[in-house]
């Protein structure tokens, strides 16, 4: 799948398989994390057309691969060293331009790091670069970005997916070894189902939100995007955690889920029929679910099919209530403190109406005028609170599946990735390809998508494993497992 | 809302009553903001008490300041409220450039404290409950300043996140004199708390009231004013006053009271519309999705409840019963929180309680009513206030000599031995008796019309005598002796 040209990367570097081997190439002296570096810096300029970057830091990605090429010799490096890591655009690294794909923050300086960003540097991390996105986080197929939209690598006519489209890209294209992205409603699960490559979310309250710029706070989680399910599990395992910052942060303990990968027994695994009985499914995709289920029965597990009655009701339950929380997450973009102020402003309303009326793109406009909608005086129990109702009972019915249940498996999304400008004339028909994963985002339980074919026409195909409420270890290891037994394949 | 107040007759004005309600905003003194780390003291150069979270800036979160949850349930014990054991923060969403977020965090549909009640006493003696609704917890904005720049405004973010809490009573208020009852008595309170300073100049309590009137009987409501930022006690009765003849008024000229947001002018006394019922916010209350619903252990109750300090209503009833004080002496020493402190330390070092308390109600409470900003403990400690009525009981300085000269000059002085001024002044009582008796000569040779007159039995000459033996001896002696001798005296020119 890879080809890369013959240079000093090629030389330096085969493919990246696994953080251990580079790390171990390191300390034998094969390669140089320096020129690994280069290399990815190389390709990064290549694949330039993929639009996957807003900003690379080449220079400090250097430097930084010169000191911790140094500890890994010495023997004391972090758990990440040698891993050149990508960030999507809404998390904030001090000292660094963030914008979250929007004109609003385009020369915006952070002053401080997320904690996801201080976790990760702190264990040797290399950060090359800020991830093309949608505007704060808001679409599925990296469209909405201030800095234009991302190309698919496997076929540049499509999208990435989004809104991690860029983090997704940029580890598909092997632009970076791994990307951090955040998940609202399958934001990273979705384009890493379109990418080919490995996206998880973790269960709400496990990975800190300090410094995420929000898009809806009782949602929005960061995720790993990496090639490996090995990977994955190093990176949420430095990045979940306590937190004094977030007090939505969850307390539990971080198992090494690394280290727990090993899988053996047998699970008992519910499908949704609804989910492949659904209108729009991609018989591929739907073939491949199958396929799956029927693998997965062959190896001894027991498969069945669960009801879900509420699946009608996942998506207007979702954009209800992150439109809600992002309108009031989004007030603070008003051109007084910082970020984009209209020139045209000449007094306080119009400093606001002009700088959010020129700063923001149309699908955040659209977002922050439903959000404002539903929570104002005469609308409020009408859609706000009975979305509130209907979050709970997708819960609720959904924790009841999985007390019974390891697993659900159902597809990540209705098809694969598809034609840039293909769905932009029709919102709503853009928010229901979020279907299959926003289940997930209104329970608040860890949902990994995994690459496991690739379509007719060279498209990544995924399909999608819920996890119990921080049960992202299981998750983890029986995601290593599937990928075994069912193998890349084209339907 | 400027109308010429015409004068109705007393009789009109008999026919309505007044119904008012306050919110109260009280700014906590903790020495952090309510969701960041900040420094929450007032008064600091501008724009020097901020950080990410003041700021709102993009990825920042709140994070509840334990001590604010304690100040709110100290004062919803301390008012007889319900503690919720579950409540809640939401968002209070609308734009204004001194609130960085778009929104403030506060408690809208689950507040930590409800219902509950102030007591409250009239200038007649009578007792009257004030109902609350609630107290809760919220964050206080920044600042607008319109007055320094011709072409902007400036913002001041230090007091952005400062903690307040809220405290909202029920319509129970029905007259201007109760309404400033029930603000002072709640300052009290807030004051013994140790909560928040009470200080209405600087805003760190803050007062709107709710105003309406009604015929005598009616069982429903008139629609209502808001009259926002009352700034002082007597502005809010002012307000209170203006606003009950503004309605009355408006009522009996058939003309419907506006649901209005007022502002009081306390320059004019008038009150404007600020709002008007059409231009009020909708400000889309929704549960806050950053800060977790708060739970609160019965065990942090109780620890609060038993570290609760004696409120003013306590230590009256202990000073009447263990220092045997009239009420009268007793509601003056405690309604001021550092007075009562103060006359605390001094019955540490003294027995002789009456003294104390008309020491601390004469000299003293007249000294801060002038002096408002002294800390009188730092002017004379309570120690030498236990001295000097020590000095006094032992007859070796007289009363009107400490109240006259001697406190005056210790507390221009502070830090001067109180024997060493007592010196300096030449206070000490004359306890040689024939200086005394030299005095009384010469008093009554002065005044032999009066000797006879008392030979007559005009007794009331005593005080002109003793008036004059207190001048000659400047005020060093001992008034019982002199008495004594000085009837001796008289007696034997009979």
């Amino acid at each position: 799948m890879l080809s890369f040209h013959r240079n000093t990367y090629f030389h330096a570097m085969h493919q990246y398989s696994s953080l251990k081997s580079v790390q171990s190439e390191i300390k034998e002296g094969k390669i140089q994390l320096v020129e690994l570096v280069e290399g990815y810096l190389q390709r990064i300029e290549e694949k330039k057309h993929l639009n996957a970057f807003v900003e690379v830091y080449a220079d400090e990605a250097k430097l930084r691969a010169a000191e911790i090429q140094k500890k890994i010799i010495n023997g004391n490096a972090g758990k990440l060293a040698g891993m050149i890591l990508g960030i999507k655009d809404l998390i904030c690294y001090k000292d660094h331009n963030i914008s979250a794909g929007s004109k609003i923050l385009e020369n915006y300086n952070s002053i401080f790091s997320s904690t996801v960003v201080e976790r990760i540097l702190a264990e040797d991390a290399i950060i090359i670069g800020r991830q093309n996105c949608d505007e704060f986080a808001m679409g599925g197929s990296n469209e909405n970005s201030y800095f234009g939209p991302v190309k698919n690598d496997a076929d540049n006519t499509k999208v990435p997916g989004g809104s991690s489209g860029g983090s997704a890209v940029a580890v598909q294209a092997d632009l970076c070894m791994a990307s951090l992205g955040t998940d609202t409603g399958g934001s990273v699960r979705q384009p890493a189902a379109f990418c080919g490559v490995v996206g998880l979310k973790p269960t709400y309250g496990r990975v800190s939100r300090h410094g995420i710029i929000a898009y809806a706070s009782s949602f929005d989680q960061v995720g790993p995007i990496t090639k490996s399910v090995e990977d994955a599990a190093l990176l949420l395992e430095v990045i979940a955690g306590h937190d004094d910052h977030d007090s939505t942060c969850s307390t539990a303990p971080v198992p090494a889920y690394s280290q727990q990968l090993s899988f053996t027994g047998k699970k008992r695994i519910a499908y949704l029929p609804e989910t492949l009985n659904s209108d729009g499914l991609d018989p591929e995709i739907k073939a491949i679910t199958e396929n799956t289920i029927k693998r997965l029965i062959e190896e001894g597990h027991e498969v069945e099919p669960i009801s879900f009655p509420y699946l009608d009701y996942v998506v207007p339950t979702y954009y209800i209530l992150t439109m809600a929380e992002s309108s009031s997450n989004l007030a603070r973009y008003d051109g007084v403190h910082y970020g984009y102020r209209s020139q045209n402003a000449v007094d306080l309303e119009s400093t606001y109406k002009k700088s959010r009326s020129e700063g923001f793109g149309d699908e955040v406009k659209r977002r922050i005028l439903l959000g404002t909608f539903v929570l104002s005086a005469g609308h409020y129990d009408a859609f706000y609170g009975k979305a509130q109702k209907v979050r709970r009972l997708i819960r609720e019915k959904t924790d009841e599946i999985l007390e019974n249940h390891d697993f659900i498996l159902l597809p990540t999304t209705p098809g694969p990735a598809f034609g840039i400008g293909e769905k932009t004339d029709d919102p709503v028909v853009m928010y229901l390809a979020d279907i299959f994963t926003v289940q997930a985002s209104l329970a608040g339980i860890p949902a990994i998508s995994l690459p496991v074919a690739i379509s007719k026409s060279n498209l990544p195909l995924g399909i999608q494993f819920i996890g119990k409420r921080f049960g992202e270890a299981e998750l983890l290891a029986f995601s290593k497992y599937v990928l075994n037994v069912t193998k890349k394949e084209v339907v | 809302m400027k109308t010429e107040q015409k004068t109705l007759s007393q009789e009109v004005f008999e026919k309505y009553e007044l119904v008012v309600g306050l919110e109260i905003h009280a700014q906590l003194s903790t020495a952090t903001k309510i969701f960041s780390s900040d420094s929450a003291a007032f008064g600091a150069a501008p724009n020097h008490h901020i950080s990410l979270v003041s700021l709102g800036l993009p990825g920042s979160l709140p994070k509840l300041n334990k001590k604010v949850v304690t100040f709110a349930i100290k004062m919803g014990l301390a008012t007889n409220c319900t503690i919720n054991r579950v409540n809640r923060f939401d968002r209070k969403n609308y734009f204004y450039a001194d609130l960085p977020k778009g929104y403030q965090i506060t408690q809208d549909e689950m507040p930590i404290c409800q219902r509950g009640y102030v007591a409250i006493t009239l200038k007649d003696g009578s007792e009257r409950k004030i109902r609350l609704n609630r107290i809760h917890m919220e964050e206080d904005a920044g600042k607008s300043i319109h007055d320094r720049d011709q072409r902007s405004s400036l913002i001041d973010l230090n007091r952005a996140g400062v903690p307040l809490i809220e405290i909202v009573s029920e319509p129970d208020i029905r007259s201007a004199e109760e309404a400033a009852a029930y603000l002072s008595e709640v300052r009290k309170l807030v004051r013994y708390l140790d909560i928040c300073d009470g200080n209405m100049e600087e805003g760190s309590l803050r007062c709107d009231a709710n105003i309406s009137v009604r015929l005598k009987g009616d069982t429903e409501y008139g629609s209502r004013c808001e009259v926002k930022n009352l700034n002082s006690i007597r502005n809010l009765q002012r307000a209170v006053n203006y606003e009950f003849k503004r309605q009355v008024q408006l009522i009996e000229e058939g003309i419907k009271i506006e649901q209005n947001t007022l502002n009081f002018d306390a320059a004019t006394g008038v009150t404007s519309v600020l709002r008007s019922k059409e231009m009020a916010y909708d400000y889309r209350y929704f549960p806050e999705p950053d800060l977790p619903p708060l739970t609160l252990s019965e065990e942090l109750i109780q620890q609060i409840k038993d570290e609760l300090p004696e409120l003013p209503e306590q230590r009256v009833k202990r000073y009447r019963e263990s220092f045997a004080l009239s009420e009268y002496d007793a509601q003056l020493l405690t309604s001021d929180k550092a007075v009562s402190d103060y006359f605390q330390e001094v019955v540490n070092h003294t027995s002789n309680y009456k003294a104390a308390a008309n020491f601390i109600n004469g000299p003293v409470q007249s000294y801060l009513n002038e002096n408002p900003a002294e800390n009188i403990k730092m002017k004379l400690p309570a120690e030498s206030v236990a001295l000097i009525i020590s000095l006094v009981d032992d007859g070796k300085i007289n009363n009107t000599a400490v109240t006259q000269q001697l406190f005056p000059a210790l507390v221009k002085n502070p830090g001067v031995d109180v024997l060493d001024m007592v010196q300096e002044l030449n206070l000490l009582i004359d306890t040689d008796s024939d200086g005394l008796l030299k005095y009384i000569d010469q008093a009554v040779s002065m005044y032999p019309d009066k000797v006879t007159e008392y030979h007559k039995g005009k007794k009331g000459v005593l005080g002109l005598f003793m008036g004059e033996v207190m001048k000659l001896s400047k005020g060093k002696i001992d008034p019982k002796t002199a008495n004594k001798l000085i009837v001796e005296k008289l007696d034997l020119l009979k």
